[in-house]
């Protein structure tokens, strides 16, 4: 393939792609950044609802079945 | 202590700095690859979120913009394989106004879903080296590929477009 070819098909793209709407930034994003790292640290320290399943299940086996205790702690 | 040193170090004022100074090019460089603003404003979000959670990674003796501009490049490449369109395109996809009627309307629509429908990685060399003009060599470093990777795909990029181009037109020919 030839530069000739690539040249072409930059002038056709020129034509067909609309060009950047605006590539100058109009607001701050700061805030929506401040909101994002607070989402993010939230979910961080969130407890996945599985987990709280896992949980309960364990508690259950415990209070139900407390020979099993022995066992568990030797598989610990 | 220096504001690289304190960004590093998690000081989130320091972030904040750096932010500030940054936000313009991250956003006017994602822009130019995802060609829609409201995307580029997210996307500038996403890559200062990944520069924060990667800071201990940064060296404070390193190029900040350019560690900036490549996470950016990662981040819109990112949400074009995410958002790829499998087999159809909206009608009213926005094109170019016509400079001078060389191109007819129904071949520039033609040209423009091609270029949408180009996988992620040739529609951003696509994007940065044949619309927007931008040097190979700062698209290799913005990439962290080679300059001849850049040509490489430039030209596969162009090959593909060449052929869903005569794909296109053998099937409006047809109809």
């Amino acid at each position: 393939m030839s530069n000739e070819e690539i040249k072409h098909m930059k002038e056709l793209l020129k034509q067909a792609v609309a060009p950047v709407p605006d590539s100058e930034l109009r607001r701050d994003l700061w805030p929506q950044m401040l909101s994002e790292l607070d989402e993010q640290s939230l979910s961080v320290h969130r407890v996945p609802w599985f987990d709280w399943v896992l949980a309960a299940i364990l508690s259950v086996v415990l209070i139900f079945f407390p020979g099993s205790i022995p066992a568990l702690l030797y598989h610990l | 202590m220096e504001l690289l040193d304190r960004f590093a170090a998690g000081d989130l004022e320091a972030f904040e700095v750096l932010f500030r100074q940054h936000q313009k090019e991250v956003y006017a460089w994602t822009v130019r690859i995802v060609r829609d603003t409201g995307i580029a404003e997210d996307l500038t979000v996403e890559t200062f979120w990944r520069i924060y959670k990667h800071r201990a990674q940064f060296k404070p003796d390193g190029n900040f913009r350019a560690w900036a501009r490549r996470i950016a490049t990662n981040a819109a490449l990112d949400h074009l394989r995410h958002t790829r369109p499998e087999t159809t395109l909206p009608e009213n996809l926005p094109c170019a106004p016509s400079p001078d009627g060389a191109v007819s309307r129904e071949a520039r629509d033609s040209i423009n879903r091609a270029f949408h429908e180009l996988p992620a990685k040739y529609r951003l060399v696509a994007s940065l080296a044949l619309v927007e003009e931008e040097s190979y060599r700062e698209i290799a470093q913005a990439a962290g590929i080679s300059e001849s990777l850049v040509k490489v795909r430039v030209f596969r990029a162009v090959r593909i477009l060449r052929k869903k181009l005569n794909f296109l037109r053998a099937e409006v020919a047809t109809k």
